[in-house]
């Protein structure tokens, strides 16, 4: 019988060799070692053995048997693999096609450079102010030093709405507006002197102008405001020092040169080195090594008076920047206007920035 | 202000500095020079000529042959073709080897076959500016004075070798809109000696022959002198020169001294013929309305009672501070003049001259009110001087003063720790006092209380507080050398405000959504609602106007969004861009009941879509956006916002389709709407299919109110889903179906949800097939299948009771 089987294993595993589908094999395993296979067939003939032979025979039954079916799952196996890796190779895609395009918006440039210039004052401990565009003479003008027939008016043609109502040139009627609410806010809490302020204040303005290039009849201002007490030019400065070189690189450099503005004094032009040469001189910066970001000063003692602030106790200072200029500056866009007409072409440049 | 450097040296001796190197030193202190002329063109070698004599040349009837002492020691013979060439003339005669501008080279020539040894020219031949040349001497050669001197260089002798620098003057400089003011300023920056004659004196102390009498608040102070016995002729070269090269158009030797004056020491002054003034009186009052007066330039004008006038007892004689009368000008018969020096009320001049369309350089300076009152006086007499000088008169008397208010000189105190305190600066006190002194303030010896006590100069009534001498100082001390500082005091804390958060988190969805932001102007035409069918909307078409608009296109506020986008989606298909998402968030404005009042500002979220929108992938075909790709993005915006129960009901509107519009709600908050444009919007504005929404800022605010941001706990029990269709009508709208599901499935219902919709052949015609998913769960057990079958009963009854649904196998 051990020949038997010694036999069976041999013609079994030579007979394995020869099967190339899992159909054969399905079929092999049956014949060898269903239920009706030929391994069943030779256990059944063990009634035949003495008492001492059939333990041993029945092991080596299950060894062949093991044997086999080993043998067996590993063709198996390999089968299912071959199978699978077909079927992955027929499943292949062009992975160099492109993918299906999901619509992706973009930020108008205006915006992010408010949002990024937001940040960095946030981050510095302003707060974000905002106010009408449709404001009163008074707080346009009044209110930051200049009353009517003041010939600074005509720095700036206004468009007015009634004889008191206008639409504001400039985004520092909130610095009249932001004081005008602390310092009532102080009074009504019977505070001795308003909170410290420190704003920065984005918005539209508008100016009589024709557009053109580089005038728009609209466009946008980003103002900024500290008031407390002890505030000094050199903190001016420095906070814009600071803000420059988040915004233009650590390398930069400001410098003041006097300048007017009725709500400031002294007032204060605001250059930094130039992005473009570094500040060697260049066409951009007409070979100065410099270029005008904004203007700024103190905040006149006048404004501070007419806000309800004691300027021998508090004094501040104020800028204001305009934000398309700097925009064409950073995005090297040479016409204003295309800010206002929105066409898609420019403003999906625009898409990584976010 | 232009300044003559040439001009400039005689106040200050600034001869060692180029006018560039001194430009920059101005541009630094805060006066900006950008702008430097040279006067001299390119003018070499060219002389005074005299012409000896004249003779027709023999082949050309225009031509005359010349002869020319040019002090080169013999006589030239030039050819001369302009027509008013006569012997005895002193004119400039380019020899041969002189340069003319424009690099042109004098060489000896044969004209018709006669030599010229050089040519004889007029102004616009030496690069003279000659709009401010009379009339005569721009037509052929310029005739130069009979005491010429012979075979001097042209360039030296008219003054050309010259730069003049224009000053950018910042509206409080007005204080430098004249040569003192400017010396001044540079010898603060250069700490240099002024070296200006400022006082004059009377040649006796009778008052001079005229009575004045001032009737208005609207002048000060007004000061009359005589000048007799003059000749009103051409002004001598040198003053010619002066006045040329400042732009001023040289006159006569009356006029230009008055001009000469104001450009020297900033006090604009005017002369009337003192035989046109009736009485010899001199009245400054305000004009009577309707009162006419015809100004030097002949122009007739009608005047009111807020202008001032000068007159005499029968007429007014001048616009004060304006422009001058023709009935009292001065002209070539004038022997006696009176002067005019006043202060005149800057805003009073600034209107007179906006009303008549006026503007001359007196009133420039008027309207500033940066009139030196110390200077009047001073400047009168300067004037009235010169002119007897020139003009062979004879000053009669001392000035007519009459003072309404006397100007005292600002007197401030200063110390020198607000200084430092207020700029950040360690400055000394020596440096500071050195400074103010340098600029010609007066700093006491002495200090009360610490305080300097400054005495301000009458010329600068721009220093009014002490922040205007700290601005002096740091100005002179050098904007360079603050340093730069971080301010002091207690922390506070920044940020956004909850709406501007709220704002930002809009966009950013919007963007991510795939729609691209815009900014639109604010101003639209009053015609922008027309084309939208919304002419008739009261609340739309009540719009704030300009009172002086740029343009009709832009000269309503307006109150909708949608024409603007319009307007951004019409240029984007003029360029071929057909597929747009455009989204901005801006304002609309919405006039107050009281026009004394600001309007009301709200902000807008407005979306557009036309053409394709969607992901597509690589051949599939895009699709067209539709009311549904639209509605995503406003669910997908409100749900990123945590505003939910959201509910929409369709609406008709003016503008929108009526069957492809919703109302968006929060309860019985009005959020805005979504929807389809009217077809007939679509034909008039030539857009294929096209898709708006809109969200009002200010309710998403409100739907967001008592929002709390709380983590549910992970549900304990299993969840039972249920589903349910049924056929209903078709015009049955499923967000109704889902609200009676709602109320009807009773407290065990956690969500509800359409998951199907079929609409076509399967379904009998002018139905629909609606699908809903209902998941039921209790938060303490597991529910068992009786008790949620029973409430799914519930739903399935009350949908056939209010829809007359039928329950779909
Ligand atoms: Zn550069």
């Amino acid at each position: 019988m051990r020949e038997q089987l010694q036999g069976l294993k041999e013609q079994a595993l030579t007979d394995l060799q020869g099967q190339e589908s899992l159909q054969a094999l399905g079929d092999w395993k049956v014949k060898y070692l269903g239920k009706k296979g030929e391994l069943t067939a030779i256990l059944r003939g063990m009634g035949s053995l003495s008492a001492e032979e059939r333990p041993v025979i029945g092991q080596l039954v299950n060894e062949v048997r093991d044997e086999l079916e080993a043998a067996h799952d590993e063709k198996e196996a390999a089968f299912k693999r071959a199978e699978r890796n077909k079927r992955l190779a027929e499943e292949a895609v062009d992975v160099t096609l492109p993918g299906r395009a999901v619509p992706v918006g973009s930020e108008h440039p205006l915006n992010q450079l408010i949002r990024d210039v937001e940040d960095i004052f946030i981050g510095l401990g302003f707060s974000v102010a905002e106010g009408p565009e449709v404001e009163f003479d008074y707080f346009n003008f009044e209110a930051m030093n200049v009353p009517k027939n003041h010939p600074a008016r005509d720095m700036q043609d206004t468009f007015y709405v009634t004889e008191e109502i206008l639409m504001r040139t400039q985004t520092s009627p909130m610095q009249a507006r932001v004081m005008g609410e602390k310092a009532a806010e102080a009074r009504a809490k019977g505070q001795q002197y308003p909170d410290p302020i420190r704003i920065i204040s984005p918005g539209r303005v508008y100016r009589r102008d024709d557009d053109d290039a580089t005038h728009s009849h609209a466009f946008m201002q980003i103002e900024g405001l500290v008031v407390d007490r002890n505030i000094r030019m050199s903190d001016l400065k420095g906070t814009l020092l600071t803000f420059a070189r988040e915004i233009f690189g650590d390398g930069v450099q400001v410098r003041l040169r006097p300048s007017y503005f009725p709500f400031t004094e002294p007032s204060t032009e605001v250059d930094a080195t130039c992005h473009n040469c570094g500040g060697s001189g260049c066409r951009t910066c007409k070979g100065t090594g410099w270029i005008e970001i904004l203007g700024a000063g103190m905040v006149h003692p006048s404004v501070l008076e007419m806000a309800g602030y004691d300027p021998t106790v508090f004094s501040g200072f104020a800028f204001g920047m305009g934000v398309e200029r700097t925009a064409m500056r950073r995005y090297a866009i040479e016409d204003i206007r295309g800010f206002y007409q929105n066409d898609v072409r420019l403003m999906q440049n625009f898409k990584s920035r976010m | 202000m232009k300044i003559s450097y040439q001009w400039l040296n005689d106040y200050i001796d600034v001869a060692d500095l180029t006018p560039q190197q001194l430009g920059d030193k101005l541009t630094e202190a805060g006066i900006p020079v950008e702008v430097f002329t040279e006067l001299n063109q390119g003018i070499t070698g060219v002389v005074v000529g005299h012409v000896l004599e004249t003779r027709q040349h023999e082949n050309a009837d225009k031509l005359r042959v010349c002869t020319i002492d040019a002090g080169t020691g013999e006589n030239l013979q030039i050819v001369c073709g302009a027509p008013n060439v006569a012997p005895g003339q002193k004119v400039p005669c380019a020899v041969v080897g002189s340069e003319l501008p424009g690099d042109f080279k004098i060489k000896k020539a044969k004209l018709r076959g006669v030599e010229s040894q050089g040519m004889l020219c007029s102004a616009k031949e030496l690069g003279m500016d000659v709009k401010l040349l009379p009339k005569e001497q721009t037509e052929g050669l310029y005739i130069l004075p009979g005491d010429a001197p012979v075979g001097a260089d042209i360039a030296d002798y008219l003054r050309l070798n010259d730069v003049v620098m224009e000053l950018e003057l910042t509206p409080n400089r007005a204080d430098a809109l004249n040569y003192r003011g400017v010396v001044y300023e540079i010898a603060a920056i250069l700490g240099r000696e002024v070296k200006m004659v400022e006082e004059f004196n009377a040649p006796h102390a009778t008052p001079t022959p005229v009575t004045v009498k001032i009737e208005s608040d609207n002048c000060t102070k007004y000061s009359a002198l005589v000048v007799k016995g003059l000749t009103v002729a051409e002004s001598p070269l040198w003053l010619q020169a002066k006045l040329l090269a400042v732009g001023v158009r040289p006159i006569n030797n009356v006029v230009d001294v008055t001009n000469f004056v104001m450009f020297e020491l900033g006090q604009p002054l005017h002369a009337f013929d003192l035989s046109k003034v009736a009485d010899d009186t001199i009245i400054v009052r305000q004009a009577q309305d309707g009162e006419t007066h015809v100004t030097l330039d002949g122009v007739e004008r009608t005047l009111d009672s807020s202008m001032l006038v000068i007159a005499d007892p029968e007429k007014v004689i001048g616009l004060a501070g304006v422009m001058g009368g023709e009935n009292s000008e001065v002209d070539s018969n004038t022997t006696t003049i009176v002067l005019e020096s006043a202060y005149f009320d800057p805003g009073t001049t600034r209107k007179t001259g906006k009303a008549l369309g006026l503007f001359s350089e007196a009133q420039k300076r008027f309207e500033k009110g940066m009139i030196d009152q110390g200077m009047i006086t001073n400047a009168l007499l300067r004037a009235a001087l010169l002119i007897a000088e020139l003009a062979g008169g004879e000053v009669v008397g001392a000035p007519v003063e009459v003072v309404k208010a006397a100007a005292e000189p600002n007197v401030l105190d200063l110390t020198l720790e607000r200084v430092n305190d207020y700029l950040g600066t360690e400055i000394s006190d020596d440096e500071m006092v050195d400074v103010l002194t340098r600029l010609g303030f007066q700093v006491s010896g002495f200090k009360v209380d610490g305080a300097h006590r400054v005495t301000v100069p009458t010329r600068r009534p721009d220093i009014v507080r002490d922040v205007d001498l700290i601005e002096e100082i740091a100005r002179i001390y050098g904007y360079d050398k603050i340093p730069a500082t971080l301010p002091q005091g207690e922390l506070i804390r920044g940020g956004l405000t909850p709406e501007q958060r709220l704002r930002r988190h809009v966009r950013e969805l919007l963007i991510n959504s795939g729609l691209t932001e815009v900014i639109t102007y604010t101003f639209q035409s009053p015609a922008a609602l027309d084309r939208l069918g919304l002419a008739d909307d009261e609340q739309l078409s009540n719009r704030l106007a300009l009172m002086h608009p740029m343009s009709e296109e832009r000269s309503v506020l307006r109150t909708h969004m949608l024409p603007s986008l319009l307007e951004v989606v019409e240029y984007n298909r003029n360029r071929k861009t057909n597929d747009l998402a455009l989204f901005e968030v801006g304002r609309v404005f919405f006039p107050d009941n009281d026009p004394a009042q600001l309007p009301t500002e709200r902000t807008r979220i407005s979306g557009i879509f036309t053409g394709n929108f969607g992901p597509v992938g690589i051949g599939e075909k895009p699709r067209a956006v539709d009311f549904f790709a639209v509605k995503g993005v406003v669910e997908n915006v409100l749900a990123g916002l945590g505003i939910d129960g959201v509910t929409y009901s369709a609406v008709e509107m003016a503008s929108m389709h009526p069957g492809r519009t919703a109302d968006i709600w929060k309860g019985d908050i009005f959020l805005g709407y979504v929807g389809a444009l009217h077809p007939e919007v679509e034909e008039a504005c030539d857009l294929p299919p096209t898709y708006y929404f809109q969200l009002h800022l200010e309710s998403l605010m409100q739907a967001r109110e008592g929002r709390e941001v709380t983590v549910a706990a992970l549900p304990k029990f299993p969840a039972m889903e249920r589903d349910i269709a049924v056929l209903v009508d078709v015009n049955i709208p499923a967000g109704h179906m889902l609200g009676t599901i709602n109320s009807a499935a009773g407290d065990l219902l956690e969500s509800a949800r359409v998951f199907d919709f079929y609409q076509g052949p399967q379904v009998p015609a002018g139905k629909k097939s609606v699908a809903f998913r209902l998941v039921y769960r209790s938060p303490e057990r597991t529910l068992t299948d009786e008790e949620v079958s029973e409430r799914h009963n519930n739903v399935l009854e009350a949908l056939k009771a209010g829809y007359g649904a039928e329950l779909r196998a």
